[in-house]
């Protein structure tokens, strides 16, 4: 049993290490470029959860979040905000656009699951 | 594929993106230098700058982060509008991306970065926005407000056992928490037993729907730590009560527990909005107001349920996409969407990083196949196949597809000169900088595309062309003001194709060259014999001369040893020509003329001395057969050739080479009639011509080093190495020699 | 690099391809030899040291051919058919040596090579890193490096 992740991230090294991080403990991994990029993979899509990056281009983080929030099927899919900052600003600031957690970068793939698991499940037995 | 650890492959293809993004900078911040104020182009630049952070913490290169991060403070600082980039602003975040580009280049090829080529600009960039604290990032990750009784475990005995008491608030819910999976991740770290709390259960009509009205007490023994536990609750620290304490003590009075829970994962429970309350746990999902799940919480301790139910999720992908569907399924009913595959990986421009050697070895076969192709076609008219035969007419098409194959191989290996126009952008920079004068850069063309092994290799002579121009084209500032010039100097660096070959021209508006000074220079070097006529051209050529430099007190821009004479070697070790033009007072152009690639010539294949050598077909104007009448007699042992009415100097390449003593008489031998960019024309003998074909250049560099005259090998169809000619260095060395002393004495006699 | 590492481990043999040139036996690292091939007629190289025999084509790659007889200066008799090519890698770079015979593999002891003394001149000197005794005769160890054509005036 896996999860289906949608990860969304504008740096390919942060895209590949989350591929690989994903692989890894056996998920299924749909990878999109920014915010715009994003939400057109999402359509089709019943993600387990979704990491995304803040800073994008044409639609970043937060604008991801509000527009997948608008989403009557994604109300509660679980998001995870990809930061390089943890100022508690920009935490609260990621939580009111409607995410459900935060991963600092760089992550440890262990962490990353763990913290997957903690907001969509304990899919995967890995 | 041969990947064997999939994190140096994403860590190399980090240093790849990093180059792009400092491209991505560089472009953002001409940007803005040319008067862009939009915000999109700070976005960029900033992006560019957070992204190298992001990956550089990844790979633990702290160096990276801590000066990506500093500037990207800055940077934050002109996005949200706070900080202006005005123009020393602007000259910072340039040479801080100089500095950014050098610690990646380092932090990629493991070198520690000297901390006095950082420092000074690091500061530069805090005085920019006031020192902040270095904040460390990593520790505030932990929920603050938990009251912690640190309870340090006993290691004789078992583990400890803790007690959670944990009540979410329905702002827990709103953020796509799940308090369910909170649960499971504690299970994962310990046993775990729950009792779940009612007590704030309001009657049904009371009932908000998004609310959130249950609270847990949970025992969890575990051998980790607090800080693992905590941690699982990290998503939610402000959304709801949580207290976390060790403790051995039986269940807290208030709490009532709720025996026989089913398996958690038989509950669609994903709904997160929904309160439930004990009396509707039987109804159905589908009901407007769903209640049932969160009461049916549970955490099956039987290994077995959550197996089964793991394996039935594993099943299929189509199985996997429903019961997410399902999960996710919201209060009003929602029909059951077919769940579509998963859109895998996709890319919006699709690249695949290959390693250069592949592409030089496809290259190289390619090359061999027209070659071999070329054969082919040959044996094919010897056998006196006629050309409307299906063999001739299917050679056709293959040698057409060959070409096409070549095209499209070379096509892989072309990248535009943007990246070394960038590069010579910083030595402007840092050239002026240094010289104090003001001086702006122009590029031209630089979407031009060029072999990568002409640019590598061209970087090197470019960078000192630059240099040049900043340091002896253009005049001291107080000159140009004097002479009624805009203060700030310009150099345009072009590029653009031309009939095969690339041109590159390195201009400046500068004071033009003082060719009375080169002259005198020259003579009293010796270079050239005092009073001698010359050409405004042929001084200026000389610039070129070993051994000349112009420079009153040696600066250390262009006083490195390295002089103009190097950069035309290492432009003609390209295949590659370099003129100037020089009007005095407005400027000097040196235009550099390159060959696409390095990989095939067209040539013509001859013979000297009984060797045989190709000579580029570009430089040959044409063949003609030497009569006796036509030759004249220049020094005293070298001729020239009358071709119509011109004199061309005659030179015997078996000789040129050293293979063999002039002849007796050339009368009835083939010449070559070369012709060079600057025009200058020479007729060189061989003794026979043998085709006309393309051929695979070999470098010789690697392998042996400059060979006079020579530019590359290449292996002809019967496996021997022939030389490919150096016109141009051939006739710069040549001694011209087509008579020996012998028949200089019997013709003069 | 490989003798670098034989540097470090004193016991341990080198294994050592000797040849003959003229009456002169040398040797080299077998590390350093890619393969031996028969005598192929160079192509000339203009201008060069009279050592240099020119190139040939090894499997699409332009070889260098030194001529050791030459290069060491050893009265010995024109290139023939006889003349075998130790192909070696020496420095990145990957050239022929044109030698009259290859004689034997033996393997060597670190501890019983020893330098070449002061009494050799200069020139020879130059050539060989360090001597040792096999079977009573006297074997040279080549100094690779120092065979090489010491060309290499890149541009900047």
């Amino acid at each position: 049993m896996s999860l289906s992740i949608l990860a969304v991230d504008d740096s390919r090294t942060i895209r590949d290490m989350l591929n690989l991080a994903l692989c890894q403990a056996g998920f299924s991994t749909s990878l999109a470029e920014d915010g715009v990029h994003g939400l057109e993979v999402l359509d089709g899509l019943r993600p387990d959860a979704i990491i995304t990056d803040i800073n994008m281009p044409r639609l970043d983080g937060f604008g991801f979040i509000e527009a997948v929030r608008g989403q009557d099927e994604h109300r509660a899919t679980p998001i995870l905000v990809l930061t390089t900052e943890s100022a508690p600003e920009l935490k609260s600031r990621a939580r009111a656009a409607g995410a459900t957690g935060w991963i600092v970068k760089p992550f440890d793939p262990a962490k990353l699951v763990r913290a997957l698991h903690m907001v969509a499940g304990p899919g995967a037995t890995s | 594929m041969t990947t064997p650890d999939p994190m140096a492959e994403i860590r190399a293809s980090f240093f790849i993106e990093c180059e792009e993004l400092l491209e991505a900078l560089q472009d953002g911040l001409s940007m803005i230098d040319d008067g862009a104020t939009d915000d999109e182009t700070v976005n960029v630049c900033f992006r560019a700058v957070h992204s190298i952070k992001g990956g550089a913490g990844a790979f633990g290169l702290d160096e990276l982060v801590r000066f990506a991060h500093r500037y990207e403070t800055v940077l934050d600082e002109v996005r949200g509008g706070r900080l202006a980039p005005e123009h020393d602003a602007l000259l910072l975040f340039m040479r801080a991306a100089d500095v950014l580009s050098d610690i990646v280049r380092n932090c990629r090829d493991g070198i520690v970065t000297d901390p006095d080529a950082v420092e000074p600009t690091l500061r530069e960039l805090e005085a920019l926005t006031g020192a902040e604290e270095e904040e460390e990032e990593v520790c505030d990750f932990q929920p603050m407000t938990l009251s912690l009784d640190i309870g340090i475990p006993d290691t004789v005995e078992s583990d400890p056992t803790y007690e959670i008491i944990f009540r979410p608030e329905p702002e827990l819910f709103q953020s796509g928490n799940e308090p369910l999976f909170l649960l499971s991740a504690l299970k994962e770290i310990g046993s775990v037993e729950t009792e779940c709390d009612l007590s704030n259960i309001p009657d049904l009509s009371e009932l908000d729907p998004e609310g959130a009205c249950l609270g847990w007490k949970i025992r969890l023994t575990t051998d980790r730590g607090q800080s693992e536990i905590e941690e699982v609750f990290e998503f939610v620290e402000g959304l709801c009560t949580l207290k976390v304490s060790e403790s051995n003590t039986a269940p807290a009075a208030g709490l009532v527990a709720i025996p026989g829970l089913p398996p958690l994962e038989e509950s669609p429970i994903d709904d997160a909005e929904n309160e439930t309350v004990p009396d509707q746990r039987t109804q159905s999902t589908d009901t407007p107001v769903d209640i049932s799940p969160r009461l049916t919480l549970g955490l099956p301790d039987a290994p077995s349920a959550s197996s089964e139910a793991d394996a039935s999720k594993t099943e299929d992908d189509n199985s996997a996409g429903l019961s997410t569907s399902e999960k996710a399924s919201t209060p009003a009913p929602t029909p059951p969407k077919p769940a579509k595959p998963p859109v895998q990986a996709t890319a919006t421009k699709a690249t695949v990083r290959v390693d250069l050697e592949r592409i030089e070895r496809l290259v190289n076969l390619v090359g061999e196949l027209v070659i071999n192709q070329a054969m082919l076609s040959q044996s094919v008219t010897q056998a006196g196949i006629p050309a409307n035969s299906p063999v001739a007419q299917g050679l056709e098409e293959f040698m057409q597809l060959t070409r096409d194959i070549q095209d499209s191989v070379m096509m892989i290996r072309a990248q535009p000169v943007k990246s070394m126009f960038q590069r010579m952008a910083r030595i402007v920079r840092e050239s002026s900088a240094s010289l104090d004068k003001r001086v702006r850069l122009v590029t031209v063309g630089d979407t031009t595309e060029v072999d990568r092994t002409v640019i590598e290799r061209l970087a090197d002579p470019l960078t000192h062309m630059i240099r040049n121009a900043v340091d002896h084209g253009l005049e001291e500032t107080s000159k140009r003001v004097a002479n009624g010039k805009q203060e700030e100097g310009c150099i345009t660096l072009s590029a653009a194709h031309r009939s095969g070959r690339v041109i590159i021209e390195v201009s400046d508006d500068g004071a033009g060259i003082n060719r009375e000074k080169v002259r005198t220079i020259a003579e009293e070097k010796g270079l050239v014999p005092i009073g001698q006529q010359l050409t405004d051209a042929e001084i200026d050529a000389l610039l070129f001369l070993p051994g000349f430099s112009t420079a009153k007190t040696v600066s250390n821009l262009s006083g490195r040893g390295v002089g103009m004479d190097v950069v035309r070697k290492s432009i003609q070790d390209l295949g590659g020509r370099v003129n100037i033009t020089s009007t005095p007072g407005k400027g000097t152009c040196f235009s550099i003329s390159l060959p696409l690639t390095l990989a095939v010539l067209d040539g013509m294949v001859v013979e000297a001395a009984e060797e045989t050598l190709v000579v580029p077909l570009g430089s040959i104007v044409e063949t003609l057969k030497v009569r006796h009448d036509d030759m004249r007699a220049m020094g005293p042992n070298t001729q020239v050739l009358q071709i119509r009415d011109s004199f061309v100097p005659l030179m015997d390449l078996g000789v040129e080479l050293g293979f063999r003593e002039p002849r007796e008489d050339y009368n009835g031998s083939v010449v070559l009639l070369i012709s060079l960019e600057d025009g200058t024309r020479s007729a060189i003998i061989v003794d026979t011509i043998q085709e006309q074909r393309q051929v695979v250049i070999k470098g010789l560099q690697d392998s042996y080093g400059h060979i006079p005259g020579i530019a590359a090998a290449t292996i002809l169809g019967d496996g021997q190495v022939a030389l490919i000619l150096d016109p141009v260095d051939l006739m710069k060395n040549a001694t011209g020699k087509t008579r020996s002393t012998l028949s200089q004495l019997e013709l003069a006699g | 690099m490989n003798e670098d590492a034989h540097l470090q481990s004193e016991s341990t043999d080198r294994e050592l391809l000797s040849f003959r040139v003229g009456e002169q036996e040398y040797s080299v690292d077998i590390m350093s030899v890619r393969e031996i091939r028969g005598w192929t007629r160079p192509t000339p190289l203009p201008h060069s040291a009279e050592y240099v025999c020119g190139v040939i084509n090894l499997r699409g790659t332009v070889l260098p051919i030194i001529d050791l007889s030459r290069r060491l200066a050893i009265k010995v008799e024109e290139a023939s058919e006889r003349n075998v090519i130790i192909v070696a890698h020496i420095r990145h770079q990957t050239v022929g040596l044109l030698v009259d015979a290859v004689s034997d593999i033996l393997a060597i002891p670190e501890s019983e090579m020893q330098p070449p003394p002061d009494t050799a001149s200069d020139h020879e000197r130059g050539f060989v890193k360090s001597l040792t005794i096999v079977d009573g005769r006297m074997l040279r160890i080549l100094d690779l490096e120092s065979v090489l054509p010491d060309q290499r005036q890149d541009a900047a």
